[in-house]
């Protein structure tokens, strides 16, 4: 059973098993507008919680979406290249960032639940 | 003063209008003391005319290019320019606009900077081109960190033909990045391994063609041992009418190339302000510096031009920008694609027969003088001779005469060993008087 | 005589509808096609003869094949320019109140003294005696900084402002370096609200930033900056007046602070025009301040530059300006252009550039300087300080301003906060003041205040301008309050091009012209 918790920075992660898929929240890109560029990490990479793992430009912005958690980057969704307006059409689904490989699943327990998250939208 | 439209009854009436009595209350954050109450010791406004005076004095002490028989170049050159050039850039619409950050009321200034993009495209055989740099030289730096970025590597070779100049403003900057440099020994014949300088850990080479002493080199071999080693070839040209003879760097498989193009619709103006043609393969765009236009549509589906992936740039990206550039070379821009227009492929490809003649005829009659001998083979519109003089006294005794003979290299590269060097360029406006000139006095002096 | 032709001399009828066009063109508006749509590849606007026969030196590297530029005949190239400019907004068009940028009137007078030959038609490398008259206006403009400034130094060959603060930033970095502190002193703070040159440039020069946060009321207090000061921190990069358009109170104790410990005061001199003959950056503890000749003094901004960044010194970082420089002893003035020619005590970092700089802006901007004088300069301070709080003061009541405890100094700082709950944005409403023939001032930008708009009039506006100007800011904020949505959000209407689709361009990035592929022929 898939569980999704989200950062302050906007970021979810929907855990399956030991695998994490990254991306942003749907408010994230309504504030970011059009995405026009998404730059992604090589397959391998290591990452640490809170450290940056790709970068998403819309005209005149460009921000760092940061890892939840720490871990092992497994895939990226590279149909991005080529079509970054999905993260703007579809950023839960197919607008997907990264998949981890966990290192530490307890630092799951940091993230804000589904819930949490709407609550402190709610408060911007 | 005619400048300045207020009358003293509208400051009166707007300091009431505000709230206060005073200007200097709106100057009430300035701390205590550091308000100045007396006026600076500078002269007092001054009218058109005795400011044209003054300048024009100054003006009349210099001795123009156009008033001599003129062969100096090492990176800067005379050229004829149209009339039309100059009178179109002073257009107030021009002239007095800002960068384009609005670009429903700036089509001209986007328009004119996507003409530029293609046609420095063209030029240098390469896929993409920016909207200027400064000029060559910092062009060539800010090459040299967009390959590092892309490499992620930090180490450049730079070649012994490069201006030394453009060396010195490499290694500045390198410096400072604590990024490393190796610069080769001046190659005055273009004989320089560069080749073996080649290995895993160079980011790039930095290889000018014509080079500083005028000889025209073989990119090629030096682009595929770089790329062979992962790494770089940065191409760099001081004269841009050179590319209506040579082969263009992109031919050469270069990967990112960086001009000076002041030859083309600009004035020599004692070095500046000048412009920088910057140009690469398009892989390497998101490391570009500077800015970029692009087309697009508007609100009406008609075609238009705005700025664009200008997530690169200082203003949005701030620490991590491709680079700290804002302001560039804007209306010199305008200069070089109106007069590059003028001139089209087929009046460039003339223009460069034309350097290139007179060039020749200089060489053949210089070394026809005793005591003077050209170490160039293969030039364009440059090269370099050596004397038996000291050739910063000879470049001297000629302009007692009248004659402004060229660039002793030791003027660029002091204490080097070089002082019997003189580098002489010739362009289309030297006629066959001057030449003559120019040997005459020469064999009286050496 | 007769009017036999039978011409009418009355107004047409009046009529509400617009028409479209045959050719998309709308009277004095052309539609003008690319250069390479126009132009031809045999076609040339200059005449030059065919040299006689000679043997080529360029060897095998005599280019082989076409170029691919098309060339304009001389009438077609004026005229394609002539349209591109009439879609062209500048300052001689109207008002053009973009913050921090300086859009001052830009006199003729400038551009004809650059051109006289001796200026514009002089090699940097020609023999420097034949070139005195070049060298005294360096030493001219150099003086006249210094005085403005109160600074004992200044280098002058930087190409623009950001180049400027890399200069500055440079001389501290070898001052920190001679004191063998290179390797530990390594951050640069940064308000918040700085130009993106600032930080862009710390980070080129091998510097890391750290952010100094904005206080309440825009300005940047001397306690915050104290609370991020120690053995690490290499300097600070300030601009004053401010980015919020507001004199930095706490200034003068920020530069103590700084210097106190060990390091170095950079100011951003891009709103130098607020205080010129008023209070001087030496007086302040200033170590290093670029100053925008492009801005301050009136060289033009030609679309996007040229421009000159010169850099003033502090005496304890003057020993490490770059190369050239001119020395002047004994009466006696020489060019310095090489490490080892410098004279005693001076210990250049480095070349910022090849040859000397923009002698071209030079010019400008010492005939500006001579035209207005100590007095008139000073007067022009303190007419753009006064236009831009005219303006403030006629738009208060109906905009929001982030920081009204403070006066602005020569530009005026709104928010969108009065915009709320309108539907219309900042962005709507500067496309909306396009339409009222205005340019829009500085939008989004500085980057702490949401929404901003950032007004600077300059000296060069008439009372009757500002008060039209009020006036039509007025006009468009009734009706954004008054949901007049469609005046906004569809602005422009009246512009050359409507709104443009950025993204778009972003994208699918078409960054030159390509030509268009063959039609091909229908199947038979």
């Amino acid at each position: 059973m898939a569980e999704t918790r989200y950062t302050k920075d906007h970021e979810y992660i929907r855990v399956e098993g030991d695998t994490g898929t990254v991306g942003i929240t749907d408010y994230a890109q309504g504030q970011l507008g059009d995405v026009v560029f998404v730059e992604l990490p090589s397959v391998g990479k290591a990452l640490s919680k809170g450290g940056e793992a790709a970068v998403v430009e819309s005209v005149k912005a460009a921000s760092e979406v940061y890892a939840p958690v720490s871990g092992e980057v497994v895939a990226v969704n590279s149909e991005l290249e080529a079509a970054p307006g999905t993260v703007n059409e579809d950023p839960a689904g197919k607008g997907w960032f990264v998949k981890i490989k966990l290192t530490n699943t307890g630092e799951l327990d940091g993230l804000l639940s589904e819930a949490e998250y709407q609550d402190y939208v709610k408060t911007l | 003063m005619r400048y300045l439209p207020l009358t003293e009854t509208d400051r009166e009436d707007m300091l009431a209008r505000i709230g206060v009595t005073d200007v200097d209350a709106l100057f009430s954050d300035v701390p205590n003391g550091k308000l100045l109450k007396e006026p600076l010791d500078l002269p007092r406004a001054k009218g058109e005319l005795e400011v044209e005076r003054i300048l024009g004095k100054m003006s009349s002490k210099n001795t123009a290019a156009g008033s001599v028989p003129f062969f100096v170049g090492a990176g800067a050159y005379k050229h004829h320019v149209p009339a039309t050039v100059d009178h179109l850039i002073q257009r107030s619409e021009f002239l007095t606009s800002y960068t384009p950050y609005q670009p429903e009321i700036a089509q001209g200034t986007l328009q004119y900077l996507f003409e530029f993009q293609t046609q420095v495209a063209a030029l240098t055989g390469m896929e993409v081109a920016n909207a200027s740099m400064y000029d060559g030289s910092t062009g060539t730096a800010e090459a040299v960190l967009m390959a590092h970025r892309v490499t992620r590597r930090r180490k450049a070779v730079l070649s012994g033909g490069l201006h030394p100049h453009y060396t010195q403003v490499v290694e500045t900057l390198s410096e400072m990045a604590n990024d490393e440099v190796v610069a080769l020994k001046p190659d005055i014949r273009a004989t320089e391994d560069i080749l073996a300088a080649i290995d895993d850990s160079v980011s790039c080479v930095v290889v000018q063609s014509p080079d500083v002493f005028g000889n025209l080199r073989d990119l090629k071999p030096i682009a595929d041992k770089a790329h062979a080693h992962g790494a770089l070839l940065i191409a760099v040209f001081t004269e841009v009418v050179s590319l209506g003879a040579v082969t263009p760097p992109g031919a050469q498989d270069a990967d990112i190339v960086v001009g000076e193009g002041q030859s083309i619709g600009n004035a020599l103006n004692f070095g500046g302000p000048y412009v920088g043609l910057f140009a690469a393969k398009s892989k390497y765009i998101r490391q570009m510096p500077g800015r970029l236009c692009g087309e697009t549509v508007d609100a009406d589906g008609r075609r238009g031009f705005v700025l664009t992936l200008s997530t690169r740039e200082q203003h949005i990206r701030r620490d991590k920008a491709t680079s700290n550039i804002c302001t560039n070379s804007g209306l010199c821009v305008l200069a070089f694609t109106i007069h590059m227009t003028l001139l089209g492929q087929a009046g460039l490809t003339r223009l460069a027969e034309v350097n290139h003649a007179n060039a020749v005829k200089l060489a053949d009659a210089l070394s026809g003088v005793k005591g003077a001998e050209i170490l160039t083979e293969s030039f364009f519109n440059e090269f370099t001779v050596k004397l038996a003089k000291p050739a910063a006294e000879v470049a001297e005794a000629l302009a007692a005469r009248g004659i402004l003979a060229g660039v002793p290299v030791s003027r660029l590269l002091p204490g080097a060993g070089l002082d019997d060097l003189l580098i002489v360029a010739n362009t289309e406006v030297n006629t066959d008087e001057d030449r003559a000139a120019f040997v005459a006095a020469l064999a009286e002096v050496l | 005589m007769l009017n036999r032709q039978g011409r009418p001399s009355q107004a047409g009828e009046a009529s509400a509808e617009v028409h479209e066009t045959f050719t998309g063109n709308r009277a004095l508006q052309q539609i003008e096609p690319l250069i390479f749509e126009i132009g031809h590849h045999e076609t040339t606007g200059v005449d030059i003869d065919k040299p006689a026969p000679f043997k080529s030196r360029l060897g095998k590297h005599a280019r082989q094949g076409e170029i691919g530029l098309p060339g304009l005949s001389e009438p077609e190239t004026m005229r394609h320019y002539v349209r591109l400019s009439q879609k062209n907004y500048g300052i001689d068009t109207g008002l053009f109140p973009l913050g921090s940028c300086t859009m001052k009137h830009n006199a003729r007078l400038n551009e004809k003294v650059a051109r006289l030959p001796g200026f514009s038609d002089v090699h940097p490398l020609q023999p420097t005696s034949t070139v005195p008259g070049a060298l005294d206006v360096m030493l001219e403009l150099a003086r006249y900084l210094m005085t403005l400034t109160g600074m004992p130094a200044v280098a002058l060959s930087p190409k623009a402002g950001a180049h400027g603060e890399a200069c500055g930033m440079m001389a501290i970095k070898a001052a920190i370096a001679a004191k063998g502190e290179g390797a530990t002193r390594t951050v640069v703070l940064v308000p918040e609200s700085a130009h993106g040159t600032n930080p862009a440039t710390a980070a080129l020069i091998g510097f890391s930033v750290k952010a100094v946060p904005a206080r309440p009321d825009g300005t940047v207090a001397v306690e915050d900056v104290k609370a991020l000061l120690g053995p690490d921190v290499a300097a600070i990069m300030l601009t004053n007046p401010n980015t919020c358009g507001i004199f930095e109170p706490q200034i003068v104790e920020i530069a103590a602070a700084m210097h106190e410990a060990g390091a170095y005061f950079y100011c951003d001199g891009a709103n130098f025009n607020a205080i010129v003959g008023k209070a001087r950056p030496g007086d302040l503890g200033v170590d290093a301040m670029h100053i925008n000749l492009h801005k301050t003094f009136s060289t033009p901004h030609g679309g996007g530059g040229p421009g000159a960044g010169p850099v003033v010194l502090s005496e304890r970082l003057a020993p490490y300006a770059p190369v050239p420089f001119i020395h002047v002893e004994g009466g006696k003035s020489r060019l310095v252009e090489h490490k080892a020619d410098a004279p005693e005590g001076s210990d250049p970092f480095g070349r910022m550039t090849a040859f000397h700089g923009q002698m071209g802006m030079y010019v400008r901007a010492l005939a500006y300087m001579l035209s207005h004088g100590a007095d008139g300069m000073k007067q022009a301070s303190e007419d753009a300080v006064l236009n831009a709080n005219y303006i403030r003061a006629g738009l208060a009541d109906l905009m929001s301003l982030p920081f009204p405890d403070h006066p602005s100094m020569h530009e005026a700082l709104f928010d969108d906060e009065w915009l709320k709950g309108t539907g219309v944005t900042t962005l709507d409403f500067a496309k909306a003041m396009i339409d009222e023939g205005y340019h829009p001032m500085t939008v989004y930008f500085p980057l702490v205040v949401h929404g901003a708009m950032l007004i600077e009039p300059t000296e060069s506006e008439s009372k009757a301008s500002l008060d039209l100007f009020i006036a039509t800011l007025r006009d468009l904020a009734i009706a954004a309050k008054g949901n007049d949505k469609s005046r906004f959000t569809a602005a422009p209407h009246h512009a050359p091009m409507r709104r443009l689709d950025e993204t778009r361009a972003a994208r699918q990035p078409v960054l030159k012209w390509e030509k268009p592929a063959p039609v091909k022929e229908a199947a038979e």
